[in-house]
């Protein structure tokens, strides 16, 4: 076997977060949850291990759902498969088990872990778009002379661009927190790649709103994989708020989608492709609400 | 060289000891440490699905899978599969229906089958095909190996 790039010197396996969190004190530490991304990369050596990597697995402050004080809360080591079949997920945020229906395959849905998944950052991700929807808030943990400090960022504001975000080396992702949608939200999650399983998404859309009649007010627009990261889409939703669903909505809508985004060309699909894609699935997912 | 860590797990459920490389993969611990040769190195990367396994109960792909992260865990390969009730009737249904052609794929397919089944003992034909949706064959084109996991669901070969 081919010599791999910088192993790691030493691991650690914490049973608790503050034993965590003293570990990443230095920030010279690589986190392991899933394993399904960290393991590729490392091997292909496009992401160093730094001299310590720390497995948060056995870390119980990590896991978990529960619903308290009107937010749901989703541990960073959930698994989509996890995330899946929770009743509290199915119950308040659908969208989640759409976008996890249309996560790789079953064995990745089994490792893979929605901390992980948002801390990898992919302009891809597919649990990214639809928590941006659910205006998700991203809880860190840092140990601060001894007692631990936690934070909490607007995921529409944790990503800075492909595998970056606002993180820093000595915190970890504790948990995703989304506010409990209100009466009347309806959310759409839509995803193109050239097949079902294991694809790396050509572009995604996320929506949300509260619909009284066919009228949208709280719209959010989340798309991926048509800029550095996956983003709120804000003239999308202008154009969307507080207006009648009816046909020139929906066509100003999705026009204005394809203006707003930034994709690139690349091998899933060129430029002009992904505009394309982004206006005539923007509708689709508006007429679909419309008629629902 | 990457330092050692001591780490304890069952698989097939035989308690086992080994020391493995920080940055070793699971399927490297089982193929080249252990020498269970059943799961096989495909892609290396999450794509093919002919390294699945069962951990604690859930299929993954052991190249993705780290080494020291089987410390406490419960592991299934091919191998313990086989000596089981659903292992034998999923072998028998795959050799009925002609579902092997080379062979490579059909360890990581029958573990994943199992997974599934284990899940919903009675899936659709829809569910069959979502369910192996992770694994990779180049010889079958897919329909038979849907049609043994189909009869094996029913207690057929």
């Amino acid at each position: 076997m081919a010599t791999l790039p910088a192993s790691p010197e030493a691991y650690f396996a914490p049973t608790s977060l503050d034993a965590a969190l003293q570990l990443l004190r230095g920030g010279a530490a690589t986190l392991l949850a899933g394993g399904t991304d960290l393991m590729p990369q490392t091997h292909a050596g496009r992401v160093r291990f730094a001299p310590t990597l720390v497995n948060l697995r056995h870390v119980p402050e990590l896991a978990g759902i529960a619903v308290a004080d009107g937010e749901l809360r989703i541990g960073a080591l959930v698994t989509v498969t996890e995330l899946m079949q929770s009743e509290a997920v199915r119950r308040h945020a659908p969208v989640l088990v759409d976008a996890g229906d249309h996560f790789a395959s079953g064995q990745l849905r089994n490792a893979a872990t929605i901390g992980g998944n948002v801390c990898n950052a992919s302009p891809a991700g597919d649990l990214l778009v639809p928590l941006l929807v659910l205006d998700a808030r991203v809880e860190l943990a840092s140990m601060r002379e001894g007692t631990r400090a936690v934070r909490t960022v607007p995921l529409r504001e944790f990503f800075t661009g492909p595998g970056h975000t606002v993180r820093r080396p000595d915190e970890v992702l504790v948990a995703m927190s989304m506010p409990l949608p209100p009466d009347g939200f309806v959310a759409r999650f839509c995803k193109f790649g050239t097949r079902p399983a294991l694809d790396i998404s050509a572009v995604a859309i996320g929506l949300g709103a509260v619909r009284r009649e066919r009228v949208l007010s709280n719209v959010r627009v989340a798309f991926g994989a048509v800029a550095p990261t996956p983003a709120r889409a804000p003239r999308t939703e202008a154009a969307l708020e507080g207006r009648t669903l009816d046909a020139a909505t929906i066509a100003a809508a999705a026009d204005t989608a394809r203006d707003e985004i930034r994709p690139i060309t690349d091998v899933r699909a060129s430029e002009w492709y992904r505009r394309e894609l982004i206006h005539n699935l923007t509708k689709r997912v508006l007429d679909d609400v419309a008629t629902a | 060289m990457s330092p050692l860590r001591e780490i304890v797990f069952t698989i097939n459920g035989a308690p086992r000891r080994a020391s493995v490389p920080l940055d070793m993969t699971a399927l490297a611990l089982i193929r080249d440490v252990l020498g269970f040769t059943g799961t096989k190195y495909g892609c290396g990367e999450g794509e093919c699905g002919s390294c699945t396994i069962l951990v604690d109960g859930a299929s993954v792909n052991a190249c993705l899978m780290f080494a020291v992260d089987c410390d406490g865990r419960d592991l299934t390969t091919i191998e313990g599969m086989a000596v089981t009730p659903l292992g034998e009737r999923l072998r028998d249904a795959f050799v009925a229906h002609g579902a092997v052609q080379c062979g490579f794929c059909t360890p990581g397919i029958v573990m994943q089958a199992a997974s599934l089944l284990a899940h919903d003992p009675h899936p659709t034909r829809e569910a069959i095909v979502r369910g192996i949706e992770g694994n990779l064959c180049r010889c079958t084109g897919y329909v038979k190996i849907v049609d043994a996991i189909a009869a094996a669901a029913v207690g057929e070969p």
